[in-house]
Formats: C-alpha cells, sequence, structure tokens
C-alpha cells in the first residue's frame, strides 16, 4: 500500500552527492544528470574530487563529490547552495554541509556513523544526534544494511554487495524528483555483468519503493522540462567537446589531426577522447614527457598535419620553448591548458584561471601567441575549432585556456550544423612562391602577414627552418640587428591582426549601465546569472564576456570605456584586470577568487552591489 | 585519411649528385672540425643511395652538430636542444615516405635530450639517429659533457669533473636499440658504409660518430682512430666474420664469460676468434663494453635485429580504426550518445 505524496513544483533544484572516492560518487551523479537531460531539464554539474585516486577510506580527504542543478528556466551554473545532500558517511556529511542551504535535505546513511567512522571524520560527536542538523530535514536510511538485504539473493562477497549503496542511493533520489530510471536500468544492465547487473538493478528498484514507503518523505519535487532553444542537445563535458571540436576541424579541413599528450589532471580525458577517433584522421601519440608532447605536435605541423597538444598548467611551464619554436618557425600549432590550481602542483583536481599571464607571456623572447579561452562546456567544442583556424589563419600557435570545472562539468548542448561550421584556411603550396628567383619560405600573405605551409616532399621548395632568427622572406639565418627587429615587429602584427578576423565583443545589456562585468572563460555562468538576477532587481547592469584574449577584439576598449565602472570577476588574483590596466590604461574593479572552487552567483552579485553603491 | 603531398614519379627517377645534397649557405663550423667530414660522407651516401633531396628530412637538436641541417639542401629542421627525436618520431609518423635523418651530439642527445633518445629506440621510429660523440660542449665554448671522461678539466670543472660518462652504445643497448653502430669522422670509408646500413634498416638506426673538437678537446679520440693507432685499437667487425685486428695477427676469443684478446699463429688460430653475431644480444654487451685500452674499441655494425616500427603501428592502426568503423562521419559522431530533440 503506498501513500500518497503531493507532487510540487520547483523551478531549479541542486543536488548533491557526497561520498567516498570509491562509493562511485561521479557515476551517481553523471546518471542523474544525464536522466534529467532526458527530461529536458536545463542542467549543470560541478565534479568536485580529491587528486587522490583512492585517499584513505572515510576521511575528510577522500571525499568526492558531484553536484548539479537541474532547471525548466535556463541556468548557467550548478547551483551555489545545495537544496538536497546524499551523504554516503559521516566525513561526506561533515564536509558538505556548509555549502548545504538551510532548512535543505539530507539523505545521509546512518550505518556508517559507527564511533570509527566518526573518529576518521575527525567528529567530536556523532552529527547525527549532537543536533548539527536541527536547521535541515534529514532523511536518515541504513543504507549499507538495506543493501545487503537488497542484494542477498545474488550472492556476491560482502565487499561487492556494498559498493551497490550507490543505487540504492540513486533510486531514493528518481524517486524524490519523480524521475524515468529506464536510461539507468539500460546503462546498468550493458555495463554489468550477472549477477553484478542484477544486483545494481535490484538496488535502485529497492531505493525507489524504499522512498515511496518511507514515512518521513512526504513531499515529491518535479522539475519541469525547460524551454530551451530547439534543436537535438546532447550532455557533454568541456574535455568531451573539446575533443569533438577538434575531430570537427580535421573533418573539416581534410587534413591530419596530431595530438601530442602527456598524461596529466585535468587534461587527460581530451586525450583519451581524441584516441577514440582514429578513423576521422586524429592521430594520438602519448610521449614520453609535456616537452616531448609539444615537440612532436611541432614536428607533425611541419610534416603537414595540424600539430595539438593537450595539458595542465605546469605542462604549459613546460611547453614553453616549444611555442617559442612555434612562433618563431611560424608552424601551425594549437596548445590547450586546462587550468588547474597553482604554482607548481597545486591543486591538480581544483580549478583556476591563473594561467592567464603564462599563456600570454610564459615564453623567452618577443613570442607573441593568439591566446583564447572557452566559457562554457560546450563552448570548448567552438573555441577548438576557432583555436585551429586561428592557427592555420597565422601559422603559428594558438593557445587556447579552458580549465577543470569547464573540463569536468557537464550542460547540454545544442548541437551545430555541421555544414555552417566556417572554412578552414589552407595555406599549403606545392610551387614557387617567387617567380623571379629561389623558394621564399618566408614570403607573406599582404593581409594575414602570414608565411606559407611547404611541406616536405615537394620537389623544389626544399629550404631549412629553425629557431635561429630569420631573414625577412628567405628564411635564412641572420644575426643583422635591422632584420631582428623588424622580424619582431612583423610577428607581433601578424597576431594583433588576428582582431580583423574574430568576431567584435558582444554586451548582454543596455549600453548605458552603470557597470559592466567583464568576464572570461568558466565564471560565465556565474556572472551571466548573476548579472540577469540584478537586472531583475532594477540594477543597471551588463555583462560581456572574452573568448579572445591575444588579441582582443577590435572594439574591446570603446566597449569598456561605455561604462561608468568595469568589473572583473577571474579565479585568479587579477590578471586580467592587470592586462586591461596595461593595455588600455584603464582602471577596472577587479573581483578574484582563488580557492580552487568556481564563483558562486551570490559572490558576483555582492560585488555587483559594492560597485553600485 | 592522409594529407601527403603526391610525390612525381617518373619512370627513370633522377639520379642526384653529392653536389644536390649541398645547401649554398656558408658553412660556420670550425676550420678542422671533424663535422666537415661528416656531412660529405652523408651527402655522398645519400647520393649514391639514390634519395631524391626533396624526399630527405634532416631533423637537429641544438649545439654544433645540430647545425647540419642548414648545410644540407634537403628539407631541415633545426629545433630545440635535446628534442630533435620528438620532433623526428613526428616527422616520420605523419609522412612516412621521408627519409628522415636525425643529428645529435654527446650534449643534445645524451644530457638534456638523454630522455628522448631512450624514447625514440624504444619505440624503433624509422629514421637514421647520427649521435655525433665529442665528449666536450662545443658551442658553449667547452664544458665537459655526460660522455667526457672523469677528471676532465673544463672552464665548470677546474679541479676535474666528477660523473662517470655515459657509454654511448651501452645506453643505446638498453633502450632496446635495433641497430647500432659505431664509427669516426676520420674514417670517410667506413662511415659511408655505417651510413648505407643505417638507411636500410627498418627502425632507429643509432650511429655513434667519433668526431674530433680541433678547438676544445683535440685528439680526443686519437688513441684509437688515428691511423697509425687504428690497427691495434680498432676492432673492425661484420657480422658473420672472426673478430681480428693488428692486421689479423690478433683476435678475440671468449674465455668463459670475458673477452679476450689472443695472439694469433702460436696457440690460436683464427678458429678460436668469435665470429661477429649483430642478432646476438650477448654479444652486444660484450663489443659495448669493449673500451680502450683494455681491448680494441669495436666499429662497425655491433647489432642489427628486426622489430616493428612505431610509425608503421601508429598509422596501421589508423587504417585499421578505417576499416573497422568506416570513415568517420563527423554529423553522426556529434549526434552520437544520448540526444534529445527540443522542438
Amino acid at each position: 500500500m503506498t501513500k500518497q505524496q503531493s507532487l510540487e513544483r520547483r523551478e531549479s533544484v541542486t543536488i548533491l552527492f557526497a561520498g567516498d572516492s570509491g562509493d562511485g560518487m561521479q557515476l551517481t551523479g553523471t546518471q542523474f544528470t544525464t536522466t534529467s537531460a532526458l527530461a529536458g531539464n536545463d542542467l549543470s554539474t560541478f565534479p568536485d574530487f580529491p587528486a587522490e585516486i583512492r585517499a584513505p577510506a572515510g576521511t575528510l580527504a577522500g571525499v568526492s563529490g558531484f553536484q548539479l542543478q537541474i532547471s525548466s528556466k535556463n541556468i548557467y551554473t550548478p547551483g551555489d547552495e545545495p537544496d538536497v545532500l546524499v551523504a554516503m558517511n559521516p566525513a561526506a556529511l561533515i564536509k558538505s554541509l556548509p555549502r548545504l542551504r538551510t532548512q535543505g535535505t539530507i539523505v545521509v546513511n546512518t550505518d556508517k556513523f559507527k564511533d570509527r567512522e566518526l573518529v576518521k571524520a575527525q567528529a567530536e560527536s556523532n552529527p547525527l544526534e549532537d543536533g548539527s542538523l536541527d536547521d535541515y530535514f534529514v532523511v536518515p536510511v541504513p543504507l549499507s544494511s538495506l543493501t545487503k538485504t537488497a542484494v542477498k539473493p545474488f550472492g556476491l562477497g560482502a565487499k561487492q554487495a556494498d559498493r551497490c549503496k550507490n543505487f540504492f542511493a540513486l533510486g531514493i533520489t528518481y524517486w524524490l524528483y519523480n524521475r524515468n530510471m529506464q536510461y539507468t536500468r539500460d546503462w546498468i544492465v550493458g555495463k554489468f555483468k550477472a549477477p553484478y547487473a542484477d544486483a545494481n538493478l535490484a538496488c535502485l528498484e529497492a531505493g525507489w519503493s524504499y522512498a515511496e514507503t518511507l514515512e518521513l518523505l512526504e513531499r515529491r519535487y518535479e522539475v519541469p522540462a525547460a524551454q530551451l532553444a530547439p534543436g537535438t542537445y546532447r550532455n557533454i563535458t568541456g574535455n568531451e567537446a573539446l575533443a569533438l571540436g577538434f575531430v570537427a576541424a580535421a573533418v573539416k579541413s581534410e587534413q591530419r589531426l596530431f595530438l601530442g599528450s602527456y598524461p596529466i589532471t585535468p587534461a587527460s580525458d581530451a586525450l583519451h577522447a581524441l584516441a577514440k577517433y582514429k578513423h576521422f584522421g586524429v592521430t594520438t601519440f602519448q610521449a614520453e614527457d609535456e616537452i616531448a608532447a609539444v615537440c612532436a605536435a611541432v614536428g607533425a605541423s611541419y610534416a603537414g598535419a595540424i600539430g595539438l597538444t593537450t595539458t595542465s598548467g605546469p605542462g604549459l611551464a613546460l611547453k614553453g620553448e616549444a611555442l617559442g619554436l612555434a612562433v618563431m618557425t611560424e608552424l601551425p600549432l594549437i596548445a590547450v591548458n586546462v587550468q588547474r590550481g597553482g604554482p607548481s602542483t597545486g591543486l591538480p583536481t581544483k580549478t583556476e584561471q591563473s594561467d592567464l599571464l603564462q599563456a600570454l607571456y610564459g615564453r623567452n623572447g618577443e613570442a607573441p601567441a593568439v591566446v583564447l579561452s572557452a566559457s562554457t562546456a560546450s563552448e570548448c567544442f567552438t573555441m577548438a575549432y576557432e583555436a585551429v583556424r586561428l592557427a592555420l589563419h597565422t601559422m603559428g600557435p594558438v593557445v587556447l585556456l579552458t580549465d577543470g570545472y569547464l573540463a569536468n562539468g557537464a550542460e547540454p548542448w545544442r548541437l551545430p550544423d555541421v555544414d555552417s561550421l566556417p572554412d578552414l584556411p589552407n595555406r599549403k603550396i606545392t610551387e614557387n612562391n617567387n617567380p623571379d628567383g629561389d623558394f621564399l619560405p618566408y614570403l607573406r600573405d599582404e593581409d594575414s602577414l602570414a608565411r606559407s605551409w611547404a611541406v616536405p616532399g615537394v620537389k623544389g621548395l626544399e629550404h631549412r627552418i629553425g629557431g635561429l632568427e630569420k631573414e625577412e622572406n628567405t628564411g635564412n639565418v641572420s644575426y643583422d640587428p635591422a632584420n631582428h627587429e623588424r622580424m619582431c615587429q612583423i610577428r607581433q602584427e601578424k597576431v594583433d591582426r588576428v582582431a580583423n578576423v574574430i568576431p567584435p565583443l558582444d554586451v548582454d545589456g543596455p549600453d548605458d549601465a552603470d557597470v559592466l562585468v567583464l568576464g572570461w572563460g568558466s565564471p560565465y555562468g556565474a556572472i551571466r546569472q548573476a548579472v540577469h538576477a540584478a537586472r531583475a532587481s532594477g540594477q543597471r547592469v551588463a555583462h560581456a564576456h572574452l573568448r579572445y584574449i591575444n588579441p582582443f577584439p577590435a572594439n574591446t576598449e570603446e566597449v569598456l570605456r561605455r561604462y561608468p565602472k568595469v568589473l572583473v570577476p577571474e579565479l585568479n588574483l587579477g590578471q586580467l584586470a592587470k592586462v586591461l590596466r596595461d593595455r588600455y590604461l584603464l582602471d577596472v574593479i577587479s573581483l578574484p577568487k582563488i580557492q580552487g572552487l568556481p564563483f558562486k552567483v551570490s559572490e558576483i552579485r555582492a560585488a555587483i552591489n559594492e560597485a553600485l553603491a | 585519411m592522409s594529407d601527403l603531398i603526391e610525390t612525381q614519379t617518373t619512370e627513370d627517377p633522377p639520379q642526384y649528385k653529392k653536389k644536390d645534397f649541398m645547401s649554398d649557405q656558408v658553412i660556420r663550423w670550425c676550420p678542422g672540425c671533424g663535422d666537415y667530414s661528416i656531412l660529405s660522407q652523408v651527402q655522398t651516401t645519400m647520393a649514391n643511395l639514390g634519395l631524391d633531396p626533396h624526399k630527405v628530412a634532416v631533423i637537429s637538436g641544438i649545439g654544433c652538430s645540430s647545425r647540419f641541417p642548414y648545410y644540407m639542401n634537403t628539407y631541415g629542421f633545426h629545433t630545440i636542444h635535446g628534442r630533435a627525436p620528438a620532433f623526428a618520431t613526428a616527422v616520420k609518423c605523419v609522412n612516412q615516405d621521408l627519409s628522415v635523418w636525425m643529428i645529435s651530439g654527446d650534449g643534445d642527445g645524451l644530457s638534456i635530450g638523454g630522455n628522448h633518445t631512450a624514447h625514440i629506440l624504444r619505440r624503433n621510429v624509422n629514421l637514421q639517429f647520427l649521435l655525433f660523440n665529442n665528449r666536450i660542449y662545443g658551442l658553449t665554448k667547452g664544458q665537459y659533457s655526460p660522455t667526457s671522461e672523469v677528471g676532465k678539466k673544463t672552464k665548470s670543472t677546474p679541479l676535474g669533473s666528477l660523473d662517470h660518462p655515459f657509454n654511448p652504445l651501452a645506453f643505446a643497448l638498453g633502450a632496446g636499440a635495433t641497430f647500432m653502430a659505431r664509427t669516426a669522422d676520420v674514417m670517410p670509408k667506413d662511415m659511408r658504409g655505417v651510413l648505407e646500413a643505417a638507411y636500410h634498416h627498418q627502425g632507429t638506426s643509432f650511429c655513434e660518430i667519433y668526431q674530433n673538437c680541433n678547438i676544445f678537446n683535440d685528439k680526443t679520440f686519437a688513441s684509437v682512430v688515428d691511423r697509425k693507432e687504428r690497427p691495434e685499437n680498432a676492432l673492425f667487425v661484420e657480422h658473420g666474420k672472426p673478430m681480428l685486428f693488428s692486421n689479423g695477427t690478433k683476435g678475440i676469443r671468449l674465455n668463459g664469460l670475458k673477452p679476450e684478446v689472443i695472439e694469433l699463429g702460436g696457440e690460436y688460430t683464427e678458429a678460436d676468434c668469435l665470429v661477429h653475431d649483430e642478432t646476438d644480444i650477448n654479444m652486444a654487451h660484450m663489443l659495448v663494453h669493449m673500451t680502450h685500452p683494455e681491448f680494441p674499441v669495436p666499429f662497425g655494425v655491433i647489432r642489427r635485429v628486426h622489430r616493428g616500427c612505431y610509425d608503421d603501428a601508429l598509422n596501421a592502426q589508423v587504417d585499421q580504426a578505417v576499416e573497422k568503423f568506416g570513415k568517420g562521419d563527423l554529423k553522426s559522431l556529434l549526434h552520437g550518445g544520448n540526444t534529445w530533440i527540443v522542438e
């Protein structure tokens, strides 16, 4: 006999799954995400996990979380404060509690609150009993023992049986939000062999039934489908989108794409993804180190492929010299930096935007490179494609900045029309470009200042390149002082002229706003949501977001000078603010945050309020 | 998918001469440098092999030796200190039609680039790796190198160097080299033989070339390679032939597990000498550790075995992926996974 529950409508809900690194929280979160995507919600996710693969069980260091916001409206962030916390042990509860909304719901595995677990979580008293959860709606569930009972028929060992408990928790959560479980059922059957498939399925169903019969749970929530723009959607993470963007560029350009990469968190998934796409003309090379990875990419470009390397901050530091070689030899190269917390090894699994200055300036000599940045997970596709376009356009290196938050976070992606992707430049030549004499490897296109791409194997175009300074046009080694100055200027001018072939900086909001919030990269969602909320409350605030940082879009200064105040939120100590001041002699209000965590909407709103005060 | 430029093919490929491999650039090595001889032998060998200059890519790192590409009228890339193997690997993988020749030195290939040297050898990328060993840093004006003898006094080691030197061939063997040879700048004919053998080998052909730096480390190998020293102190090995030196009056035999110099004509005959086997790893271990003055120093092809090349395998994987999945369709890739339609 099931009770009658009311189904309450909610515009948005934020859920946080938290447990031990080995509890399968990332998997649980991903299942809920895809199920919600298929139900038509807009969504945004934030996987937050420790650098250690299996930190000691039950400790605060080992807590792995997966936060997601689902909504019937357009949303851009995984939510500031979770409404619901699913906590698998005391450490997960203690670590996540400060983030939870007051009066929020906590589904907690009470089996794990024995003395031993409490000690591991450094709890002085049992939070289930000491009153610290008084402000929340607690749903105590003996998850471990219920799971054990549910999987009894399948003859699993104790350890294997316990590993099914995340599906029990997922079943409860699915019931709470009235979700269709079919996607997860199919996934389990496709993923696990018997008896594990049966055991996990049984847990999922048992979780649902348990929630349905539990007296405590009076209410269920429903988050209706969002009104998204018409089109075909899929759920995508930044790293997946990045890989697809590069594949698209390989296919559209009909060139071989060569990725030289070395495993590094949080960029490795881009290597994993591209390794699967060999039949699209992608070659992946796992090199012996970061330096070999980028050198192989430059070597591949020299031989006529599109050279790509993917890394994170420490890796980019090692690649600096090779990026300089790509500047000097004028070969197309794309270097992706999926930024993480620094300096040094820093916070490998946490997000940050502190490599902007490294991307702009982190090379010896005058070594300008185009620098791009992706703002959302799905935009990683667009900007990867743009990076290839501009590398081929300039015959030089392009650094694309994403970050750990974009790389691992997911959102619905409206699939682009493949045929409408822009054409990519082709600078390859097979004939002598100099009717009056010898081939001139450094003869330039008048508009872009790019040189041609004479690939080894072509008869009559034999030439030598290298890291030594080039004589204009001939490319021969030259120590001539005037030539060196001229070549430095030409290489700078070539990058500056990219401003002619990129879109202008768009502004979301009125021209007469009192404050412009100027962002770059992953704070996009939090800024957008904060600015829209501010405008809804009557404040005059505009938002512009930079995807092109070197060079800036041609209208950037004009946009910035339109507003009395410019607020620049970024996950570092104010690097873009520094560049803007240097470039335009324009003071901006810097809003730095450097905690390894993304901005909350509320933090940006507070800064807007302060700027308006 | 490949974007290899179609190369012209004719019934009768033009025969190029040595001068066709010489660029118009002024050579800037010091007068008397051993590099001149190596450059000349490489150019001659390429002509002898019937190579087309436009199908040759010479890839180097940084150092005196690495200026090499500028003097070749082929495709050439003077890259980064120590990193030439990474560049060369990708060049060969992307365009297997190219004959790739990699130039490095003892500092470039064994110090700053030691890691890459190890990895290109284990991958066995199909190219020629010429390591010019002069046991000194020349371009930075005379500091000791990773192949310098212990106690070497240089500007950076006024009291003598402390570190034990690398043995380049032992290093290569440890890294899984499938082809190893040794030659010297003053042995032009032998060098051409080694270079030809290196070209014909499928895999990374590692050639250590003793090279004299007459400015900072003059005569470092003189006691072995000088014409008058050679008979007594150099052992020219050839597959299937007994190991003889000193004009055939001496040989190498195995005494237990150890090599031993023997005098022929008395107690021993040629039949007692070891017969060189390029495929025998134990013999390779023995030969690379035969050092002057205890032993004559081995020259020639020391090891040559077959193992698949990385570039072949890499491209085969691409071909197999196309065969298995068909040529990728971008639209269906993007629409893969779980999609939903918003009307």
